[in-house]
């Protein structure tokens, strides 16, 4: 039952979860929004592949590439023309604007190309094996952890290293401090979500790579995935956000293994009540920032 | 004190529900099947929203839970009012049971909201003492549970499989009547002394403490009135629409009652009346211009989800100008003369 098998897809499920909720708390960490458009980005970087791969002769990395850029771009240009304006607002407006931004876009690919799903071509790798110490491993696994390994290493090298990095570490702990000694508020918001749009064009590629088809409606699940991942981890530490991917990769994957036949369909459900219990009585997470106020009594 | 002036300060209620008595009645006038359909889910509608408003005005705070708690009121009050027959017919896993219940429809729509409540009560207190990112995310949490749960457990609900076969017993006059209802009490609640501690938890939290205001019991209360009216709303819809599934009560319909209630005002009860009203109009003639486009089939693949697209960007252009709604925290209301000294 536990073997190399299902550690090493434990493995590529957890790491490809750290990555998606690498890009929700990278926005909540200075916003506090937690962002229901960010599953779209994910059917974007979907239909960019469908679009390129289906009727251009580009090379399937450009095509993958480009893929990862429209996700960015379009995660800028949602922050800079819906969430911009309503930042100063309220935080119960600016979740709103974010589901309505989610609503727009899903309808958008409904209205432009088509409600029904659209087989993405993908490259020989996606669909073959490999032998290792007995077991077979879709290669597509392997390449699951060997990029988040290397995007969440850059990260840690942007955050660590680079000006940017310390301002976004700095906004992520203090917004309006950061901002008093001089780090323009734009820029560093614009900058998370361009992170944000980077983590889920990468996480489109193998998404998308597991049913080989995109839809109006696939960023529903990531977004979930990513929404437990993060309160597991903690909504506001970026370790904590890696930490609750894999939390809850293992987690998912020792229910669809432990639970009786029954109650499997219903893990999901079992996995949302966590989050609830979560956020009761350990509303930080399981890495602790901070300050944490989402608890009033 | 005579009867006049006691009855005052209810003006901005008498004035909505003179709203839509009149609406209703020109419908019935006008007489064409087309409109009374979409009248009558808008009053279903506006039922659900003004039980959302009941919570999320007063308390400030986002719920999705709500179109959760519509769903399990359609649910349970459908097991009651359906007939035997009709039980087995339409879903033959259920409980053995669960198919000799059977009940007129008012007391099969009063337990579909007591039971909506009562979820509510049980699964809300803890969740009353979270705001802000992690109350959203709890309530989200809360509807997609909702949601499994309706999909998965098809010994009651029939799966995600269509339940059909449910009489029809919801009409216009039961709508408006339950439309009358709910505008009388979610003002009076909002005017209550329970309506007026929560709304001064919302505006700030630490000084309504400070006079002694239980935060947690007073968003409870408001959360568990909001689940019973989204239990009436979904009771009258499934005897409405007759046929259902679960996927009725998830994204799709959230967004709708909340961009109703969002774009007219959710500070006020007269906002959401407001909201109702402007976005089914919008919502009905975007509608026919996608029927229209799709039957003249200008696009090959069709033209889908146009509605949604507009909907949500006057949403966002709302927020972005207006964030308070169309009505801001006003109630409707007649002038009134300043009293003379």
């Amino acid at each position: 039952m536990i073997n190399l098998e299902f550690i090493i897809n434990t493995l590529s499920l957890g790491s490809l979860y750290a990555m998606l909720a690498l890009g929700l708390v990278i926005i909540y960490g200075i916003l506090r929004l937690v962002n229901f458009a960010y599953g779209e980005l994910i059917m974007i970087g979907g239909y960019t592949m469908f679009l390129l791969a289906g009727f251009t002769p580009l090379p399937w990395l450009v095509v993958a590439v480009l893929a990862v850029a429209v996700a960015m771009f379009t995660s800028l240009f949602t922050e800079l023309i819906a969430f911009r304006p309503v930042r100063e607002k309220s935080l119960t407006a600016m979740l709103i604007t974010s589901f309505a931004v989610s609503t727009l876009l899903q309808n958008g690919a409904l209205l432009i190309i088509s409600p029904r799903a659209r087989a993405v071509t993908l490259p020989q790798i996606f669909q073959t094996s490999v032998m290792i110490a007995g077991t077979s491993v879709p290669w597509r696994n392997i390449l699951t952890i060997v990029t988040s390994v290397v995007a969440l290493t850059l990260l840690t090298l942007l955050l660590r290293r680079t000006v940017l990095g310390i301002a976004l570490r700095a906004a992520a702990d203090n917004f309006t401090m950061t901002r008093m000694l001089g780090v323009p508020a734009n820029t560093v918001i614009s900058a998370a979500f361009a992170i944000s749009g980077i983590m889920a064009g990468i996480v489109s590629i193998f998404w998308i790579g597991r049913s080989a088809s995109v839809t109006p409606t696939i960023g529903a699940p990531p977004l979930l995935v990513a929404f437990v991942a993060t309160v597991i981890g903690g909504m506001r530490s970026l370790t904590g956000a890696v930490v609750g991917g894999f939390v809850y990769a293992i987690i998912i994957s020792l229910l669809g293994v432990l639970l009786p036949p029954d109650l499997v369909e219903f893990r999901e459900a079992f996995m949302f009540a966590f989050v609830i219990i979560i956020l009761l009585f350990r509303p930080q997470g399981l890495i602790r920032s901070k300050t944490s106020v989402e608890r009033v009594g | 004190m005579n009867l006049v002036d006691r009855l005052k300060p209810l003006n901005t209620p008498f004035i909505l529900v003179a709203v839509v008595l009149l609406l209703a009645v020109l419908t019935a006038l006008v007489d064409i099947s087309l409109l009374t359909r979409i009248i009558t889910v808008m009053f279903v509608s506006l039922i659900m929203v003004l039980g959302l408003q009941l919570y999320m005005g007063n308390s400030g705070i986002l719920s999705f839970a709500h179109i959760g708690f519509m769903g399990i009121g359609a649910y349970t009050s459908v097991l009651f009012s359906m007939t035997p027959t009709a039980k087995e017919l339409s879903n033959p896993n259920l409980y053995p049971f669960l198919i000799p219940l059977h009940m007129p429809f008012l007391p099969s729509l009063l337990i579909g909201a007591l039971v909506a409540a009562f979820i509510a009560a049980v699964v809300g207190y803890p969740l009353m003492r979270l705001s802000d990112a992690a109350a959203v995310i709890t309530t989200f949490a809360l509807l997609v549970i909702i949601n499994v749960v309706l999909v998965h457990w098809d010994r009651v609900t029939n799966g995600p499989r269509t339940l059909f076969g449910v009489d029809n017993y919801t009409t216009l006059w039961t709508s408006v009547t339950f439309c009358v209802i709910t505008i009388f009490a979610v003002y009076l609640f909002k005017e209550s002394r329970i309506g007026l501690r929560l709304r001064a938890t919302r505006d700030d939290a630490y000084a309504a403490a400070s006079i002694g205001i239980n935060m947690v019991m007073m968003r409870w209360l408001a959360f568990i009135g909001s689940a019973f009216i989204a239990g009436v709303g979904g009771a009258l819809w499934a005897h409405f629409i007759t046929s259902f599934s679960p996927y009725s009560f998830y994204l799709t319909e959230t967004f709708v009652v909340l961009a109703m209630l969002v774009i007219g005002g959710p500070y006020s009860v007269s906002g959401a009346v407001v909201g109702t009203l402007v976005v089914t109009a919008a919502r009905e003639i975007l509608r026919a211009i996608e029927n229209y486009v799709n039957i003249l089939q200008v696009f090959p693949q069709g033209f889908f989800g146009f509605t949604e697209v507009v909907l949500a960007i006057v949403l966002i252009v709302i927020l972005v100008y207006r964030p308070t709604g169309i009505m801001g925290s006003r109630e409707l209301r007649w002038p009134q003369k300043l009293p003379k000294v």
